[in-house]
Order: structure tokens, then C-alpha cells, then sequence
């Protein structure tokens, strides 16, 4: 009989070139995603050293980080470097053969929103991209996970990446999330329990009631920010959920060769009886709509809770860096979440960016107005996306309300592009980083599911969710 | 890639957990398309005013950290984005060696691609290092990679793990893609054996 594997096993076995003793393996790479920040310097490495790209037909680009998100700006760029990052990417695809999606055709978006709705992202396979945020694709029960830049040029030049074996970690949420929380919440509170280096040297994979009965794109906020606690990936085991996604997108296998992959992708599943180096189980029954109240993502409380006093601090050094949060996000201990009032409120990016995050958002704001001198931004993940929630009349019921309806890219997440906060400002995002400085010098930002947002852009306070007024 | 055998340098101590990448290079110093003109801007949001001035009260602004070539910080250093500007500014800035009880998986892969040399220590070496930095300014640490010690001079005198395979890089100066590519018949036979065909 053979030795029961995890799914990360299998995926990871199926792909590795060579694992000589005491060296990294080196990985077969089926998908390299590529965006205009983190690749231009690859590029140039390449054209140095008389490199050529392996695999352009197994690479992709978009833009996304730098984009300006008015409809005006996004063609015209102001900011020269940015612009001239921009027409690099264009030029070394154009160069090498490499497929683009461009700002205008339909298909451009955030890398790891594009991926998946494009069908390009598929179970089993083994996906990079010079992004922290790859862990995104893993949601679909391939192995994904962010590069640095060097390792860009090492994947174009040779389809391969060199990589230690991870260890192996399981949690698994049981029960069923109550009404009003979500699977932001979810992976809010495990890196809360874990810490922002819990799941470092591991590939999580989630498992369980909750994760079972999740969509698609849920799985893909909660394997998104697997890399918040420091994991070099997460994984969910592909099932009838992950298939009917898969149906019909551009580069999705079809017809009988559709049936034929499934087959296949159903036996990617940890086997019963694979171990993991950690397991963890969350009770998701008891979970509550969470709210970060400092500068890391492990940071965070329900939004029912105060802030904690660093006296609380189960050492020196975690009090030291309670204080310095307080003092950065401008916050007393012991006040309340719902007494805490936001400034901006920040909806998109590649952990809540899709038409499931903005239909939940909207369903919040439908029939209300946000609150005097809070400004909103409602950027979808891409350009089908936005497509999409426009068809369902999202963007009027955004309008409505008086939030800004932008163009589609990273935006605020980390604000490469015009969307940043002033100093002091505070602001609730959608995104899935609270360090300081991250959405503009100074700013403030305050990690929270899309319905919680939109709650928050009413209200122009915290308040729970699951008390909200809907209106028709 | 400049090889790294023995290195004797100034130690700046930045006493803080989980410094993330957005810290050591923030997102608007992201746009060049080199891989050069990014120390200036490390740790530009501690390092400097709005205005472009010097913060006084950050280390390496001291004038007895400006030349440190070793850097030692808390726990689960590098954490975050991807971004390997963060090797590339901490390099130029012309740090060598950072020494932390942890760092973030792919700041350390970036690290080792950049010739930087990152170790790490338990916290009873770490603690009395960033203590030592404070106090004796400046502070000198002689990193081994060879012999894989620290020693200092006032008696410390610890040894440290690396992967062999990492010290066998840094050691050289090698660059990984080349190693890569002497594989490429292996490569060549993967793809022929799993039939990745083209798209």
C-alpha cells in the first residue's frame, strides 16, 4: 500500500525536477504570472546575461499595482516612473512573446483575480508570481506562492524554481460560520492565533466543515492572506465547487477534456491517513466579525471588543510593539471598536476585490448613505469584474450611497497609484495589510471583511454587521 | 553576485519584531525599473521627515551607525510583500549581514540571491548583540561564513547553522539561474516525460 500523502505532497512530488540531498529542490513551474513591478529588473537580468524565456506560452502579464483607477487617468498616466514601468512590461512581453492583458481589453485586472476567473489558475498546478499574494491560487488546490525578483528571472529563463520543501500544517474549521461573518473574518482570526510568523517554513491547508461549504472565491480571500502568518502557502483540496468554477472560463480545459482533468483533480485530496507537522482546529461557530486595531495582521479583535491594553502583553517585547501600534493607529487601550470612527473606507483589492466581495458590500450600503465627510472608493479586482457588478446595477447602488465606482487594479491596497490616505486619516479596507504606512505615510488602516466596510462607510464608525439594518 | 567569506563590520541594532518589507522599502520608491538607486530611500518613513529631512532620532541616522554593514533586529524580520527591493536597499545602504531570531521565508530567499548573508540567532545571542550595539559605539561583529562563527571583541564568541548549500552561494558569489541551467537537460526531460505542452 502506498504512504498516504497530503495534497500538498502530491502536488509538490508531481512537479519536482531534481531533489539532489542537502540542495532546494528544483520545482516545475506550470503558470508564472507576471506584473510591472516586481519584473522589469528580471527582464534586464535576462537581456545581460543573453537569456531567452523558456516558457512565454506558460507566463502571463497584467497590469495592476500601478494603475490609476480613474477612468481618465488609467490610459494617461501623470506619474512618469510609473508610466515608464508600465510600457517596459509592454515591451518585454511584446519581446518575448508573452500574453498581456492590458489595461483596456477586457481581461486586465489584479494578477490574482485575473488568474482564476481566466481559468488559467487549475488544480494541481504549481503557480508563482512576483507577489506575496500568489497563496491567492490555492484555493483551487494548486500549489502557489509569491517571488522575489531574482527568482522571477530564474522561472523566466528556466520554468523552474529552486525551493526547500515546506513543512506541512492542517486547520481545520468546523461547524458552520454564523450569519454576518465571513471568510475574512475566518483567516483574521487564525493569524490572530497564530501570529504573523505561525505558519512560517509551512503550506496550511484548509480543511474542514466551514472551508467545504465555502465559494470559490471565499476559499480564495482565506488562501490570499495565508501569507499574513508568515506561510509560504495555503491549499484547499479541489471538490464539485472548484469544478463548476472551472466550467466554461477562457483557458479552462472543455468539453471532454474538462471531465477528464476532473477525474484527475479528484484525487488531489490529502489521502485519510496523510500526517501534517501541525494540525490546528478552529470552532468557526463561534467565530464574530473581526477589526485589526493595530500594525500587523495578527493584530486584531471582534468587532464586540476594546482595544487591549499592552499591559495585558504576555512579554516585554509584544508590549513594546503594543505600544508602538497604539501610538501609531492613535488609540487608547480600552476604547471601543464601535466607538472607533474611520475617515475612509477602502473596498477591493486581491483578498476582497471579486463580485462576491462587492455584492456583499452592496447589499450593506442598498438604501443607505454614507456618512458626511467619509470618502468611500469601491474598486473592483478587474476589468470583468467591474463588467459584472455594473450588469447587476452594483455601481448605481455604490453611486447611490455616495461612494466613488473607480477602475479596476491594487489601488489602495498599497497605493502605489494616486489612492492613498493622508496622514492620521483612518481608514477600513478591504485589503490585507495594516502595516504602517502601507495605504500612504501616516495612514491608518483597519482590516475588515466587505460587509463590515461597507457597515463602517455608513455608519462612519465600527459596528457589528450582524446587527444591520437592510434596506430593499 | 559579490561573494561573502569573512566580514568584519560596524552592527546598528533596530529593536523591533516583525519589520516588514513595506518598512524597509516603502511602495513609492517601487516604480524604477533597476536594480540600483534603492538604499537611499531604506527605511525612508523612519529614516526621514515628510519634508526629506533627517530623523534624529532614528539609528542609522547616528553618525556611529552611517557606515554599519551589519544589521541585528527582532523576530521575524521581512516580513510581508515580496519585494525584492528590500534585499537590493539593504544592500546598497551597504549592509552584508542581518542578524535576527527569524525571518520571513521569501525575504530570506531574496536575501541569498542578493549575496546578503542572513543568520539566525537565538535570542540570548540576539539580546546581548543589539545591547552591545547600543552601548559600545561603534560595535564591531567578525562574521566567518568559512568557520561559521561571530566573534566579537570583548569575548563573544557563538557559532551559527547555515544550509550548505546556501554557504556554498554566498561563499562563491553564484548565481542561482546558472546553476539552474546546468540542470537543463533534467528540465528538458520533465517537460517531455509530463507532457507540458504548450498553451
Amino acid at each position: 500500500m502506498q504512504t498516504p500523502k497530503t495534497l500538498f505532497e502530491k502536488v509538490w512530488d508531481s512537479h519536482v525536477v531534481r531533489a539532489p540531498e542537502g540542495e532546494p529542490a528544483l520545482l516545475y513551474i506550470d503558470l508564472h504570472l507576471v506584473h510591472e513591478v516586481t519584473s522589469p529588473q528580471a527582464f534586464e537580468g535576462l537581456r545581460l546575461a543573453n537569456r531567452k524565456v523558456r516558457r512565454p506560452d506558460l507566463t502571463f502579464a497584467t497590469i495592476d499595482h500601478n494603475v490609476p483607477t480613474t477612468s481618465d487617468e488609467r490610459f494617461q498616466i501623470k506619474d512618469q516612473i510609473a508610466a515608464q514601468q508600465i510600457a517596459t512590461l509592454r515591451k518585454n512581453c511584446e519581446a518575448s512573446g508573452i500574453p498581456l492583458f492590458d489595461i483596456g481589453s477586457g481581461r486586465q485586472g489584479i494578477v490574482h483575480v485575473i488568474g482564476p476567473e481566466l481559468g488559467l489558475t487549475q488544480p494541481g498546478m504549481t503557480i508563482v508570481c512576483g507577489d506575496s499574494h500568489t497563496s491567492t491560487h490555492g484555493a483551487f488546490g494548486a500549489l502557489a506562492f509569491g517571488i522575489g525578483t531574482s527568482e522571477v528571472e530564474q522561472v523566466l529563463a528556466t520554468q523552474c524554481v529552486s525551493q526547500k520543501k515546506p513543512r506541512s500544517m492542517r486547520i481545520s474549521a468546523t461547524g458552520k460560520l454564523p450569519e454576518g461573518t465571513t471568510s475574512k473574518d475566518l483567516i483574521l482570526e487564525i493569524i490572530r492565533r497564530l501570529g504573523t510568523d505561525g505558519g512560517t517554513g509551512y503550506v496550511i491547508e484548509y480543511a474542514g466543515e466551514v472551508v467545504r461549504s465555502l465559494t470559490m472565491e471565499e476559499r480564495m480571500t482565506m488562501c490570499n492572506m495565508s501569507i499574513e502568518c508568515g506561510a509560504r502557502a495555503g491549499m484547499i483540496a479541489p471538490d464539485d465547487t472548484t469544478f463548476a468554477y472551472m466550467e466554461g472560463r477562457p483557458y479552462a480545459p472543455k468539453g471532454s477534456e474538462l471531465n477528464k482533468a476532473v477525474s484527475l483533480w479528484r484525487q488531489l485530496g490529502s489521502d485519510d491517513g496523510a500526517t501534517f507537522d501541525r494540525e490546528i482546529i478552529i470552532d468557526g461557530a463561534t467565530l464574530e466579525p473581526i477589526v485589526t486595531w493595530g500594525t500587523n495582521p495578527g493584530m486584531s479583535v471582534p468587532v464586540t471588543a476594546s482595544v487591549p491594553n499592552p499591559e495585558d502583553a504576555r512579554n516585554p517585547s509584544e508590549r513594546a510593539a503594543m505600544l508602538s501600534a497604539l501610538e501609531y493607529m492613535g488609540l487608547k487601550a480600552g476604547t471601543r471598536i464601535e466607538d472607533v470612527s474611520v475617515d475612509r473606507v477602502f473596498i477591493g483589492s486581491c483578498t476582497n476585490g471579486r463580485l462576491e466581495d462587492l455584492r456583499a458590500a452592496a447589499k450593506v450600503m442598498r438604501g443607505h448613505r454614507v456618512q458626511p465627510g467619509v470618502a468611500v472608493l469601491v474598486v473592483p479586482g478587474s476589468e470583468a469584474v467591474k463588467q459584472a457588478a455594473e450588469q447587476e446595477g452594483l455601481d448605481r447602488i455604490f453611486k447611490e450611497a455616495g461612494a466613488q465606482w473607480r477602475e479596476p487594479g491594487c489601488s489602495m491596497c498599497l497605493g502605489m497609484n494616486p489612492d492613498i490616505l493622508a496622514p492620521k486619516q483612518r481608514c477600513a479596507s478591504t485589503s490585507n495589510r495594516n502595516f504602517e504606512g502601507r495605504q500612504g505615510r501616516g495612514g491608518r488602516t483597519h482590516l475588515v471583511s466587505p460587509a463590515t466596510a461597507a457597515a463602517a462607510a455608513v455608519a462612519g464608525r465600527f459596528v457589528d454587521v450582524r446587527g444591520w439594518e437592510y434596506r430593499k | 553576485m559579490e561573494p561573502i567569506r569573512k566580514h568584519r563590520g560596524v552592527v546598528a541594532p533596530l529593536h523591533r519584531e516583525n519589520i516588514d518589507t513595506d518598512q524597509i522599502i516603502p511602495k513609492q520608491h517601487l516604480k524604477r525599473i533597476e536594480r540600483t538607486g534603492f538604499g537611499q530611500f531604506l527605511f525612508s518613513d523612519w529614516r526621514y521627515h515628510p519634508d526629506g529631512s533627517h530623523r534624529e532620532d532614528f539609528v542609522l541616522n547616528h553618525e556611529h551607525f552611517r557606515n554599519a554593514t551589519i544589521l541585528v533586529a527582532g523576530k521575524n524580520f521581512g516580513c510581508g510583500s515580496s519585494r525584492e527591493h528590500a534585499a537590493w536597499a539593504l544592500g546598497e545602504f551597504g549592509f552584508r549581514v542581518i542578524l535576527a531570531p527569524s525571518f520571513a521565508d521569501i525575504f530570506r530567499n531574496n536575501a541569498g540571491n542578493n549575496g546578503l548573508l542572513v543568520i539566525e540567532l537565538s535570542d540570548s545571542v540576539i539580546e546581548p548583540i543589539a545591547e552591545h550595539a547600543d552601548k559600545h559605539r561603534p560595535y564591531h561583529l567578525t562574521v566567518d561564513l568559512e568557520q561559521q562563527t561571530i566573534i566579537d571583541d570583548y569575548g563573544l564568541s557563538v557559532t551559527f547553522e547555515v544550509e550548505p548549500y546556501r554557504r556554498h552561494r554566498l561563499l562563491h558569489g553564484l548565481d542561482e539561474i546558472g546553476m539552474t541551467l546546468v540542470h537543463e537537460a533534467d528540465i528538458a526531460r520533465y517537460e517531455a516525460q509530463h507532457q507540458v505542452a504548450e498553451r
